[in-house]
């Protein structure tokens, strides 16, 4: 049976790691090949770097960071954050990432979704939806969750399936840092619209919001950052908590 | 002993090579290479796949005498390779991603469509899932029935000789997972991506 994936995210900035993991016997808590291990080790399915690399001259530091941690950590890596052509994507696969996650980008042209899908195969793009409830409908964010597109997110979920995503990573800029939970609604509407994965962010704050994420979201996989970080719950713990509500896990 | 990762430029294969050059350390050398006099006087090979059995099949043929040296590096000297993802669905004599494609046909059988039954089994297959080991199979030398490993495919490779499978896995219909024939190994899912139970299959394919 196919397991449900948590997946805890890391913010890379700089080349460094953000808000990460925060043990006392961690050497350097900003090395992401490190911070990495510890999560592969506990038993994450996958990997995810957001790289919030502000400043244009400072980008290829991702490239660094996934390069060395692709050599040493033996379950998929995302990296998402800047992506903005095929040839980024081109250089991030080349890097070792095994999926890379599209966002600004694939609002603005959705040609960069066609072209890498055709060209890398599905299986590796992701295409990451920022959407925000307005009234009776949700719409997408670019930039950051700066911008809005305007563009109903439940229509342009459908359009990326048919682009060739071969994933969804739906964040809820509504609950987005605020720890009360997945928007089960915008999760379930979108999973029930589409007929590829679908990846939940965004407003984890304790384990119960990964079984509703999953149970009532119908999402396929969790991501989650901040529950993990600073040793407040551990991957292991979410996983066995999964397992103790009857959600298929691999433990 | 020299293992050779085939590079016929078809999708990503860092994740191959990083997890190989982890199990081979200094004891065995990892090229990787499109180069068929490299691959003739190899020991052993990997042929990875990504993207669609059309496109894979395409990029091979595109290198001049590489599915030759193939040929005759697996049919006639008989030397152990592995294929993953695609890299097993090649093995078959037909696949119709995108338009009907020839296979190697090394292993006489079709590559189809997962039936998705109506939409109630999302494609592609993303994910770890548990492996049922059917038959002993060298690659498989300390691995636990029901591992779990990873994938990622929309489409399944069928052989017409059920003897050849040595694992499937569930997911919608019983998929077949992993084939080992004579000298001809191949695993749907990603060992290079399935932690330590993948590495440890990388490691028996390096030691057979």
């Amino acid at each position: 049976m196919l397991k449900n994936r948590i997946i805890p995210c890391l913010d890379v900035k700089n080349g460094r790691v953000v808000k990460g993991i925060n043990f006392v016997d961690l050497k350097d808590a900003g090395d992401p090949v490190e911070q990495a291990k510890i999560y592969s080790d506990g038993g994450a399915d996958e990997i995810c770097f957001l790289d919030i690399t502000a400043s244009n001259e400072n980008r290829d530091t991702i490239y660094d960071a996934v390069k060395k941690t692709s050599k040493k950590c033996f379950v998929p890596l995302t990296v998402g954050g800047g992506v903005r052509s095929v040839e980024d994507i081109n250089k991030l696969l080349n890097c070792g990432a095994d999926k890379v996650s599209i966002n600004t980008a694939a609002v603005e042209n959705s040609k960069v979704v066609i072209d890498s899908s055709k060209k890398f195969g599905s299986q590796c793009i992701v295409v990451a939806i920022d959407a925000k409830k307005n009234g009776d409908k949700w719409e997408v964010f670019t930039h950051g969750g700066r911008k809005n597109s305007g563009i109903n997110a439940l229509t342009y979920a459908k359009e990326m399936e048919e682009n060739g995503a071969g994933e969804l990573l739906v964040t809820s800029m509504d609950r987005d840092g605020t720890q009360v939970g997945y928007d089960i609604e915008l999760m379930s509407k979108i999973s029930s619209k589409v007929n590829i994965p679908v990846i939940a962010s965004g407003g984890v704050g304790n384990l119960d919001h990964l079984v509703d994420g999953i149970k009532l979201g119908k999402a396929s996989a969790v991501l989650a950052a901040s529950i993990f970080h600073y040793g407040k719950h551990s991957v292991k713990e979410a996983k066995d908590y999964l397992d103790s509500k009857g959600i298929p896990v691999r433990i | 002993m020299n293992v050779t990762i085939v590079d016929y430029k078809s999708g990503n294969i860092s994740s191959v090579i990083n997890s190989f050059r982890e199990v081979a350390k200094e004891k065995v050398n990892i090229e990787v290479t499109s180069n068929p006099n490299k691959i003739k006087s190899s020991d052993k090979i990997v042929l990875p796949g990504q993207g669609s059995f059309k496109s894979c099949v395409e990029a091979l043929n595109n290198i001049d005498g590489l599915s030759d040296t193939l040929n005759e590096f697996t049919l006639i000297n008989k030397k152990p390779l592995l294929g993953i993802c695609v890299g097993l669905q090649m093995f078959a004599d037909i696949g119709y991603e995108e338009t009907e494609t020839k296979g190697l046909g090394w292993i006489s059988g079709k590559v189809s469509k997962i039936d998705n039954q109506d939409g109630k089994f999302k494609l592609p297959h993303i994910g770890w899932n548990e492996i049922t080991i059917v038959k002993d199979s060298k690659i498989f030398k300390d691995i636990e029935n029901n591992s779990h490993m990873y994938f990622v495919h929309s489409y399944e490779f069928v052989p017409n000789d059920k003897k050849v499978i040595s694992a499937t896995t569930d997911y919608s219909t019983k998929v077949v997972c992993s084939v080992e024939k004579e000298n001809i190994f191949g695993t749907q899912f990603h060992p290079e991506k399935s932690d330590k139970s993948g590495l440890k299959i990388i490691d028996n394919f390096i030691s057979l």
